[in-house]
């Protein structure tokens, strides 16, 4: 079957993050069936998690590179991405948002 | 692992019964005798050199067994009978220790913040920063040979759980033990590192070598991890126990890698640091959400012991470091005997 392939580029932290898609979509352009939502089982579609109060946990593959398309270093498979800004291993989380109370959501 | 020295009765009465075949009759009796009467006596089990020792080497048996013991004594009914009676008194004594705090909801995200608060709120003494700023060279050393027991076979314990999980819980617990065997690679494996770092720091990193040169409370925190984990009964208590490491690690390890540093070591043999800092950023959530909340979600009966199994680590994690840091700060070793240690 011919599939085909989808770019995703966006901005993290300043660092230009693209996953390359592929298999996700059926020829006719509707999403996979048999692709999960949360946790693919063979690669075939990416997922980024949005901890609450914590990193982007992003899972399937993808490569990470920096604004001239260089990848940056990478020794696992699922990442977890800073967002709250203070990690010294960005873009990796490095568990500093907790020192810093760092809240994804606003105080109620 | 190479027979270790025995520390007392029970020990002595264990490694001289391993030491012959294995006796298909009730032959090694007088083990259970032996046990049940030390078990009484102890003042505390968790520091006692002879039953921490003894537990150590029945686990040892379904790791990477013990030289000079014939493999077939694994599941001897007498061992794991003695077995079984170490770990009820083990586990009973850390049942009455350790305090819960007020259980959450047994809902993903109430587990992972109840966790999250949990770790968060160790106000023990601190390895981490004694060693980032203060520790000397023969010290980080001792520190590397404490740690060796359990970090040479890290994440095995943990892998004892695999097949009791399900779902949510067993696709997190996989995910995160891949990372941790290196995702592959022989080298990356967080054992395998380590075993470098004990090398850049002139040690020897042959598993078990140093087993005669660590006190019991150290042989108590690896056998907390080998009990919760060879136990389907507790498969709660080595989840809550794996996500505690998890979520107390980025941090710690940062600092670990800044007083390696500080020494002068070099990068090789600080990468095992570094590696923890990064993953275990990522473990930490899938350990919360996916594999403890997971659990719960599956299994809510389980709630009370996810907690009790990252409180226990928290707490034989915290008397391990209270012993090291009390020698240390008292001017002597925290090894039994440092004639093993040498540059
Ligand atoms: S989100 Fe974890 S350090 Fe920033």
């Amino acid at each position: 079957m011919d599939r085909r392939q989808l770019v995703v580029a966006y901005v993290v932290d300043g660092v230009r993050m693209s996953a390359t898609q592929r298999d996700a979509y059926d020829d006719d352009g509707s999403p996979d069936s048999g692709a999960s939502p949360s946790r693919p089982l063979s690669g075939p579609r990416q997922t980024i998690v949005a901890f609450p109060d914590g990193p982007l946990l992003v899972r399937g593959d993808f490569d990470i590179v920096d604004p001239d398309g260089k990848p940056l270093r990478r020794s696992r498979k699922t990442v977890a991405l800073c967002r709250c800004g203070a990690s010294v291993l960005k873009p990796y989380c490095d568990g500093s948002h907790k020192l810093i109370g760092f809240k994804t959501e606003p105080e109620s | 692992m190479k027979q270790p020295e025995p520390r007392g009765p029970v020990s002595s009465l264990l490694l001289e019964t391993l030491s012959g075949p294995e006796q298909r009759t009730s032959g090694s009796r007088e083990l259970i005798a032996a046990v049940d009467e030390a078990v009484a006596a102890t003042p505390d089990l968790a520091f006692d050199e002879d039953l921490q020792l003894t537990l150590f080497c029945l686990f040892e048996l379904h790791y990477g067994g013990i030289d000079g013991v014939d493999d077939s004594w694994e599941w001897h009914p007498d061992l794991i009978s003695e077995r079984r009676r170490l770990e009820q008194a083990y586990e009973s004594q850390l049942r009455s220790a350790v305090s819960l705090p007020a259980l959450p909801a047994p809902t993903s995200a109430g587990v992972a913040a109840g966790l999250f608060q949990l770790t968060g709120d160790d106000g023990g003494p601190s390895m981490s920063r004694y060693v980032a700023k203060t520790a000397s060279e023969e010290q980080v050393r001792e520190f590397l040979i404490q740690k060796s027991i359990y970090t040479l076979k890290e994440a095995d314990p943990h892998t004892w759980a695999i097949p009791r999980l399900t779902g949510r819980a067993k696709a997190a617990m996989v995910e995160i033990q891949a990372d941790e065997y290196g995702g592959g690679v022989p080298e990356r494996m967080h054992s395998a590192l380590f075993a470098q770092s004990m090398r850049g720091a002139g040690l020897d990193d042959g598993y078990g070598n140093y087993l005669d040169a660590v006190p019991a409370i150290t042989l108590a925190s690896s056998n907390l991890m080998s009990m919760f984990g060879l136990n389907r009964r507790l498969r709660g208590a080595i989840v809550g126990h794996l996500a505690s490491y998890e979520m107390t690690s980025s941090q710690a390890n940062r600092l670990y890698a800044r007083g390696f540093r500080r020494l002068g070591y070099d990068d090789a043999t600080a990468a095992y640091f570094d590696e923890h800092v990064e993953a275990d950023a990522v473990h930490e959530q899938i350990a919360g959400r996916d594999l403890a909340g997971g659990l719960v979600e599956a299994e809510p009966a389980l709630l009370e012991d996810v907690f009790f199994g990252a409180a226990a680590a928290m707490t034989v994690d915290t008397w391990m470091t209270e012993h090291i840091l009390g020698a240390w700060t008292a001017g002597s070793s925290s090894l039994r005997t440092s004639s093993t240690v040498s540059a």
